[in-house]
């Protein structure tokens, strides 16, 4: 398979292994993010800034100071061409939600009725999806997670909402989100986690990563309000959540 | 008590910034910093600070800033209208600029206005300090991180500084102001060219482009010709799979007009990007006020590389070159003392303790 390379002035490069969205795709991806991480790390690759994934490119920044274009694309061509894993990195995380307090998911019902479910059928779908960390972005922490179960398949909301309440979990088209802030936000709600997806005051202030394996689990109003307490006061132990794979 | 600079009035936009939170961008965190790493640069040497120190980004008009420290050396880039510089029982005098001075306890900064440009700079020897977010201190006020409580200054702010006092050491300046470049903003096509037509393209290069309201950390939005996508934007023209934002990348959503992306830009979007502005004239755009009218025009990736080496170049020779500057009014009666006893005149001088005033250089900058 072969790839592109796009300009992105002189500061950075898009390396592009398609122009679609598929987990093939993406494993490269994240592969060549993780590779260039570790030749960095050993001395192989100078001068790069940093490499930012998305579902089907990989752009790396560079300064212009500290080497070229020209230096460094047969660098990353010599590493693709020295073979990627398909799934270089990943943890499988674990996301509690709740989905039963009407306040938290105001749109469960008008998705079970579009996709001739019932409620409960919604819950089962979501929590049965094998969901994958595409790509962050459009805010910190805001995770694209593709995966969920094709039945559940919907368009964005015609009307977005001005006001998504925070760590609410949200479905739309091919992919779940959980929105680390309050924020506009056109998805349909069907439950909130009590987790915090951005949280300053923790070492690492974003909980997922690209390239993370990601399941839900159901939890009752009453151990969300335990665990939301827990977040709160940053108390919670967040690496039970997370398992290196 | 704390040694900071009191917020006594509020600026329009000030933040503190330094050359960016890099490293992050993959959990979807924008890179923010200085709008013109030049300024930065350049106030951060006069106050003899390393380059990614954070210091004050001043949008369009400054705060008034009240000493609570024994003695503080700040330095003061841009073009601003003047500063004054007032208090404790003194009469408001101006304060120059592109230079470094000593301002002492109860006197009164007053930064005021930008003339020709949206952003200038404050630094101060030493540093504010206050605690890096993933380690920088570039405020990102869209989520409330960086900076000082991560959002622009508000009257009432103390910002805290490291050094409860000045260093002895004379005050310098910027012997000429730093030539930012003139003509169209040089850009380098792509990542997306391909999404527009060969018309949309000649319309981007050949046409004018006025910077509306609509600008600020994030972006600028400009207005004029609209440029043709290669496809109709009804059927997907103007929608990529979202990829990575460089800085300065040029967007043409629909409706066909640009949006440069800059400091606090989101990390991935998807608009196509018809081409990307070349970090040389990065600064330039950090600088411009709405109405201002630009053109763009091509390069490769190779030139532009070579024109910011250049650009660095010249910046460390007008750090280099930094002379000496006169407290306002007089001439420096230490100086004169200690130096300069047979000439009778203190010129000003290039920035270095051994190196002696020529007769080319004095008294001409």
């Amino acid at each position: 398979m072969s790839v592109r390379y796009l300009s992105c002035g002189d500061t950075a490069f898009t390396v592009e292994f398609g122009n679609e969205i598929s987990p093939e795709i993406n494993g490269r991806v994240m592969a060549l993010h993780a590779a260039i991480s570790l030749a960095r790390e050993g001395g192989e690759i100078a001068g790069v800034v940093e490499t930012v994934p998305t579902m089907r490119s990989l752009m790396v920044t560079y300064d212009p100071l500290a080497t070229s274009r020209a230096n460094l694309q047969p660098k990353v061509d010599a590493l693709i061409a020295r073979g990627l894993p398909a799934d270089a990195v990943s943890r499988q995380v674990t996301v509690p939600c709740c989905y039963d307090d009407p306040e938290f998911a105001p749109d469960l019902a008008e998705v079970a009725e579009r996709a001739k479910k019932t409620p409960e059928q919604v819950i089962e779908a979501h929590l049965a999806s094998p969901f994958k960390v595409y790509v962050l972005g459009f805010m910190p922490g805001l995770a694209y997670v593709a995966g969920l179960d094709q039945s559940l398949f919907l368009p964005r909301r015609s009307q977005p909402r001005v006001r998504v309440p925070r760590s609410s979990v949200a479905i739309a088209m091919d992919m779940t989100t959980i929105y680390p802030f309050e924020s506009p936000g056109g998805w349909h709600l069907i439950g909130r986690t009590p987790l915090w997806m951005f949280d300053k005051r923790r070492e690492q202030p974003v909980f997922l990563s690209p390239g993370d394996s990601l399941t839900f689990e159901r939890i009752d109003r009453e151990n969300f309000d335990r665990i939301a307490g827990e977040v709160e006061a940053g108390t919670f132990d967040w690496s039970s959540l997370v398992k290196s794979k | 008590m704390i040694a900071g600079l009191k917020v006594v009035r509020a600026g329009l936009f000030d933040t503190l910034q330094d050359l960016g939170r890099t490293g992050f961008m993959a959990l979807g965190m924008p890179t923010a910093g200085a709008m013109d790493r030049i300024g930065l640069g350049l106030a951060n040497a006069l106050a003899g600070n390393p380059a990614n120190t954070a210091g004050l980004e001043i949008g369009v008009m400054g705060p008034d800033l009240l000493v609570e420290a024994d003695s503080v050396h700040i330095a003061l880039v841009g073009p601003l209208s003047p500063a004054l510089i007032e208090g404790p029982d003194a009469a408001a005098k101006p304060l120059e600029s592109d230079r470094s001075h000593l301002l002492k306890r109860g006197q009164i900064l007053r930064v005021g206005m930008i003339e020709g440009s949206s952003t200038a700079y404050l630094a101060v020897a030493g540093g504010f300090d206050l605690p890096a977010f993933m380690g920088s201190l570039s405020t990102y006020s869209r989520a409330g991180i960086g900076g000082f409580d991560g959002r622009k200054l508000a009257a009432g702010d103390l910002l805290p500084l490291a050094q409860a006092a000045a260093a002895a050491g004379d005050e310098r300046k910027l012997a000429q102001p730093f030539d930012y470049g003139s003509g169209p903003l040089r850009v380098v096509w792509g990542p997306q060219e391909d999404y527009f037509s060969d018309e949309g393209r000649r319309t981007f290069v050949e046409c004018e482009y006025r910077v509306s309201k609509e600008a600020d950390r994030m972006g600028i939005r400009f207005e004029g010709p609209t440029i043709a996508h290669a496809k109709s934007v009804d059927h997907g023209g103007a929608d990529i799979i979202s990829d990575g934002i460089a800085p300065g990348a040029i967007q043409v959503p629909g409706a066909g007009l640009p949006i440069v992306l800059l400091a606090d830009r989101q990390t991935v979007g998807g608009y196509p990007k018809i081409a990307t502005v070349a970090s040389v004239d990065l600064p330039r755009l950090g600088r411009l006020l709405p109405g201002q009218t630009v053109r763009f025009a091509a390069i490769t990736v190779e030139e532009a590389e070579a024109l910011r080496r250049d650009q660095e170049a010249r910046l460390q020779r007008a750090i280099a070159g930094f002379v000496a500057a006169r407290p306002p009014g007089g001439i420096d009666l230490a100086r004169l003392y200690e130096e300069n006893l047979i000439d009778g005149v203190v010129f000003d001088q290039p920035w270095s303790a051994t190196s002696k005033p020529s007769s080319a250089e004095g008294g001409t900058k």
